[in-house]
């Protein structure tokens, strides 16, 4: 059954069973409903992969902070504002014309929530975490990604509680570009590294 | 005892093609962003902790069946049932029915913010001094586990060297278990494709791990 079918076949059924696991945890006191909308709130609206991307267009701009993110990304990060749940220990990994980096977490779904929000579906799920670890190239090609064949790849499986995040390689033709500029040129993927940095004709956005 | 985590997925075949998504799409029902809110809610009770929870979802027999969130919930409703939280049938009346066991806390609306930006570090202070030192070689155990843990199995029984020495953080699998935190040293470990997949693996692949020192042997 693809992810689809099981989303149409499941809404009704899901749908009563959450509102009603709700309701009765707030009849409990266990729960404060408003607290769950702030929550939502945060990830829906607030908490995002523009954060990482501020991050890495600043690494870019600024060699001194393109030090300091790579020495003790957790700091780094949190002199822009973005730190806490799921982002208490960061690793920023620099990708180079040598090395690529791409980050997974086999065992369930780590993921660096400060700087990228939520995790996409993909990320979740067991093709990408099956496959990653072992055929990183064939799953590069799935997000439409070449790399050359003397490129060494590197997969950092997130085991633990460390957070990575990937520093994508500033794309040619960026010069006079500004921070904010930069920083929409950084993709949620690129940051992951199942994706590059685009090209200053587009932007993510 | 027997324990299978069916979530530990690494380097298995067959779960096909990946779908790409654009940022953004964060949820794909009108009850997904709820879930997430509760597990999250509920999680700062302190009923449990996080590994507890980890532990609970990745047993489920029908892991590989259910959506993520689909996931969340039953793992959620199993760990409130468990320890008298919730009833069965109180779900089906869609009111509680009994008494409540006190918990911890309640995450207000107002604290929100503040719990999110503080987080929940999961460094201790050291207690001794790392068993290991970066560049040295190590070999992963290779073990059949009774419990949670964070040596997947495609990373057991492997040798490899030791690139970061990432402090000392709680230990997953005694914290799951309810065993306290038994802290340990945590180290990035790096494999080279070939070590973990054999001959004819992507050339230039290497793979790293966070182990916990007792995931360790020297070689």
């Amino acid at each position: 059954m693809s992810a689809e079918d099981h989303e149409h076949s499941e809404l009704g059924e899901m749908d009563l069973r959450v509102r009603a696991l709700e309701t009765v945890l707030a009849e409990k006191g266990y729960i404060d409903p408003a607290a769950l909308d702030a929550i939502i709130d945060t990830y829906q609206t607030r908490v995002g992969p523009r954060n990482g991307a501020r991050v890495v267009a600043r690494a870019w701009s600024d060699p001194n902070y393109r030090e300091w993110l790579l020495q003790d990304a957790t700091a780094a990060i949190a002199s822009l504002g973005y730190s806490g749940r799921q982002g208490e220990h960061m690793v920023a990994l620099e990708n180079t014309a040598v090395r690529h980096n791409m980050v997974v977490c086999t065992l369930c779904s780590c993921y660096p929530w400060p700087v990228l929000g939520l995790p996409p579906n993909w990320y979740k799920s067991t093709p990408y975490r099956s496959r990653v670890v072992k055929d990183p190239r064939g799953v590069l090609m799935e997000f439409g990604v070449t790399l050359p064949e003397e490129t060494e790849i590197r997969v950092w499986d997130s085991t633990a509680e460390i957070r990575y995040l990937v520093i994508p390689r500033r794309p040619e033709g960026t010069d006079g570009l500004d921070e904010e500029a930069l920083a929409s040129l950084v993709t949620r993927d690129s940051m992951i590294g199942t994706g590059l940095a685009l090209a200053p004709a587009r932007s993510a956005l | 005892m027997t324990y299978t985590s069916h979530a530990d997925v690494g380097g298995l075949p067959d779960f096909g093609r990946i779908t790409p998504e654009p940022e953004g799409k964060l949820f794909h029902a009108p009850w997904e962003p709820r879930a997430m809110g509760l597990t999250v809610a509920m999680g700062a009770t302190g009923a449990w902790n996080l590994d507890m929870a980890r532990s609970a979802r990745e047993t489920l027999s029908d892991y590989r069946l259910l959506s993520y969130y689909e996931i969340w919930i039953e793992a959620l409703q199993n760990m409130l049932e468990a320890r008298g939280m919730l009833h069965s049938d109180e779900v089906v009346a869609r009111r509680s029915l009994y008494p409540a066991p006190p918990v911890p806390r309640t995450l207000k609306h107002a604290e929100v913010s503040a719990v999110f930006a503080k987080g929940a570090s999961t460094e201790r202070p050291v207690q001794a001094p790392a068993l290991f030192g970066t560049g040295q070689q190590v070999r992963t155990i290779e073990v059949q586990f009774g419990h949670h843990t964070r040596l997947p199995r495609y990373a057991r029984g492997k040798q490899g060297s030791i690139e970061r020495v990432q402090g000392v953080h709680v230990l997953p699998d005694s914290n799951s278990q309810g065993l306290g935190e038994q802290p340990q040293w945590l180290y990035t470990v790096v494999f080279d494709g070939v070590e973990l997949w054999g001959d004819g693996t992507t050339p230039g692949l290497k793979v790293s791990i966070d182990a916990f020192e007792p995931y360790l042997e020297a070689v």
